[in-house]
């Protein structure tokens, strides 16, 4: 049997990425949730001589769909040569119930008995052997994370049977599986670990609200201390004793107010470079992304990824879902909003997660208006935050309130209703530091690959506009708005319009406009506001469809019109 | 005693009895292991009608609370 292309199905979070990465070295992102994959991942591996492709296919409970994403895994099988049903060791009735029905669809399989590490610890005690017999394929006990017996899948791929199955009836699985788990599984009794009784607490509402509160808090503390720390025992060392001497010795060369000198070095400010001013493409346009931005990303995943790991994001979305069917959203959503927080694009790809149109639009809306992306919201603080911390207050102040005034109007006014929470909360478990790093790294080297180049760019690209007088023709006409409306000055339309690229740039822009504070708070809360970067907006076209994404756009612009003009009115 | 998810006092073991909420609520609710016959434990309730969180097979849940109320549970008492 030739095979070309091998299917990875199983239940939400039984680790079907871990294992995938395994057989084809491809890195993803694995966390501990169910949803974490929300696209389709293609890879290849090899197997001999061949090199057949390995699809990471969506968590499924079930192949009659329930569900969008299960509808779209139930279609995948049917392009498959063969399957490798991961199930999940210590849950083995509830996964065998999915393995029963890829059987009964003809198609070969081999079953990952996954998460075998964490079965001893449970009193677990699975027979393999009498497993295999049972099932009549392969059973091959893993574990995606540290790799074992992912050799030994590997070598009996080739052994993948499709046995004659007869399509029976749900209640017919269910006795089927009762009596292959109570033959090949024991269980002992096993003590509640101390894990184990964290994990309650934080699902109680009490005391799992006061858990949630000091996490968000720790989280937040850590990621500002990890952040600043880079920043001033690094990276501004770094460019202060090594750039900027290099950058100084290029702007002689060029000679002041040429074109090049321009676009390359920018401006110089009081007899030398300052980097957060002169905007050049090789000055502000690399010390944007490398130290003010990076710092606060590389801490921010760093967090986020110990909590993901963890298990604790699941817990949060419980605890806040009351709060967000005020919003017209279940609690999942906190989960985009909290990969938006990082960047908007895998938050919109995470939208996915939600069910209805409704309320992916609601989601969608929610975060492009008032969930910044840290690359932004770094800026914001680099620059806001040197005229004081109340002034950070009132940016993110009013992102929060719009937040949930923009939530609660939308619910209110969008026909429907929010759909209800069903989630199955992963175990705690203890973050490995190597796939913490490993998580961080991809994520930051992505950002270096996808975001510095845009940076750099934008940068380029704002520089040519005005050397070419363009920024003056356009501040002209936007200038009624501009200074009228909001009170900036009317050269500020420069950043409006790199803000389609690039919002962190935007924001830096706003730094050699001389602004006063209370224009530098306007400005930066409606570059927040008023339109997704373009990669956002590519994605959220893709995943709410041009008609809803004109809706949200018409939502932002009209927003940031209006905050503007009262912030304008009232600070 | 059969009482609903959210009637059941938080701490108190019970036995599913019943989904009542259509063949698609129902299948979804199977899939995830939640079928009749299934021991059930509930480990927390949140303020004004939030999720109801059970444990079934030592994997715990969280249901919203409409859905909740479509599933009746026959109560043995407490077990904490």
């Amino acid at each position: 049997m030739k095979i070309n292309k091998i299917l990875l199905i199983g239940n939400p979070n039984v680790g079907k990425s871990a294992i995938f990465s395994r057989l084809t070295g491809a890195k993803i992102i694995i966390s501990n949730y169910p949803g974490t994959t929300v696209e389709f991942t293609h890879g290849r591996m090899k197997i001999g001589e061949e090199r057949p492709v390995v699809i990471d296919v969506p968590g499924t409970y079930t192949l009659n769909p329930t569900s969008k994403a299960e509808e779209v895994a139930t279609r995948m099988l049917r392009e498959g040569d063969l399957v490798i049903n991961v199930v999940n060791a210590t849950n083995l009735e509830r996964n065998l119930y999915l393995t029963l029905e890829l059987l009964e669809r003809k198609i070969p399989v081999v079953i990952a008995l996954n998460i075998w590490d964490e079965t001893r610890h449970q009193g677990i005690y699975i027979d393999v052997k009498k497993l295999e017999e049972a099932l009549e394929v392969p059973v091959i006990p893993t574990c995606g994370l540290t790799g074992e017996g992912i050799k030994k899948l590997i070598t009996r791929l080739p052994e993948a049977k499709a046995p004659d199955v007869r399509i029976s009836s749900d209640s017919d699985k269910w006795e089927r599986i009762g009596k292959i788990v109570e033959s090949t599984q024991k269980l002992t009794h096993h003590h509640h670990t101390f894990l184990e009784r964290l994990e309650e607490w934080s699902i109680k509402p009490v005391s799992g609200i006061i858990i949630a509160v000091a996490v968000v808090y720790c989280a937040f503390w850590a990621i500002r201390l990890i952040g600043e720390g880079l920043i001033a025992f690094v990276f501004e060392p770094l460019f202060e004793n090594a750039w900027l001497p290099l950058m100084l010795k290029l702007s002689a060369v060029l000679g002041p107010e040429t074109f090049l000198h321009n676009v390359i070095i920018g401006n110089i400010i009081d007899g030398s470079i300052d980097f957060k001013m002169s905007f050049g493409v090789l000055t502000t346009g690399f010390f944007v992304p490398m130290a003010m931005v990076l710092p606060y990303i590389a801490s921010f995943y760093f967090i986020l990824g110990i909590l993901e790991d963890f298990g604790y994001l699941p817990r949060l979305a419980v605890l806040s879902d009351n709060f967000m069917h005020h919003i017209g959203l279940h609690g999942f959503a906190v989960v985009p909003m909290m990969l938006g927080l990082g960047c908007n694009v895998p938050g919109a790809l995470s939208l996915r997660l939600l069910e209805e149109r409704r309320e992916k639009f609601i989601a969608a809306t929610l975060m492009a208006i008032s969930v910044p992306c840290m690359a932004q919201i770094a800026m914001i603080v680099g620059l806001v935050g040197e005229r004081g911390g109340q002034y950070l207050g009132i940016v993110f102040g009013t992102l929060f309130v719009l937040f949930i005034v923009k939530g609660l109007i939308m619910n209110k006014v969008l026909p429907g209703a929010s759909p209800e929470i069903l989630v199955e909360m992963p175990p705690y478990r203890t973050p490995h530091i190597t796939a913490v790093f490993k998580k961080l790294w991809m994520r930051v080297f992505g950002f270096l690959k996808e975001a510095v180049p845009y940076v750099l760019l934008g940068v380029l690209f704002v520089n040519i506009l005005y050397a070419l007088n363009i920024i003056d023709a356009l501040s002209g006409l936007f200038a009624p708005v501009l200074t009228g409306l909001w009170g900036l000055p009317r050269e500020a339309i420069s950043a409006l319009i790199i803000g389609f690229l690039r919002k962190d740039v935007a924001v830096g822009m706003l730094g050699p406009l001389n602004l006063t504070t209370k224009q530098l708070v306007i400005g930066s809360t409606i570059l927040a506001i008023y339109f997704p970067c373009i990669a956002t907006f590519t994605v959220m076209v893709r995943e709410l469809g041009i008609k809803d994404m004109i809706k949200s756009a018409v939502i932002m612009m009209f927003v940031a019109l209006m905050v503007g003009a009262v912030l304008n009115l009232i600070l | 005693m059969i009482v609903d998810l959210t009637q059941m006092r938080t701490g108190e073991s019970g036995i599913i009895k019943e989904l009542r909420g259509g063949c698609g609520f129902e299948r979804r609710i199977n899939s995830m292991g939640l079928r009749p016959g299934k021991q059930i434990k509930k480990v927390s309730s949140h303020f004004w009608r939030g999720p109801q969180t059970v444990e079934v097979d030592r994997v715990c849940f969280s249901i919203g609370f409409g859905m909740a109320k479509k599933i009746s549970i026959e109560v043995k008492g407490e077990n904490k």
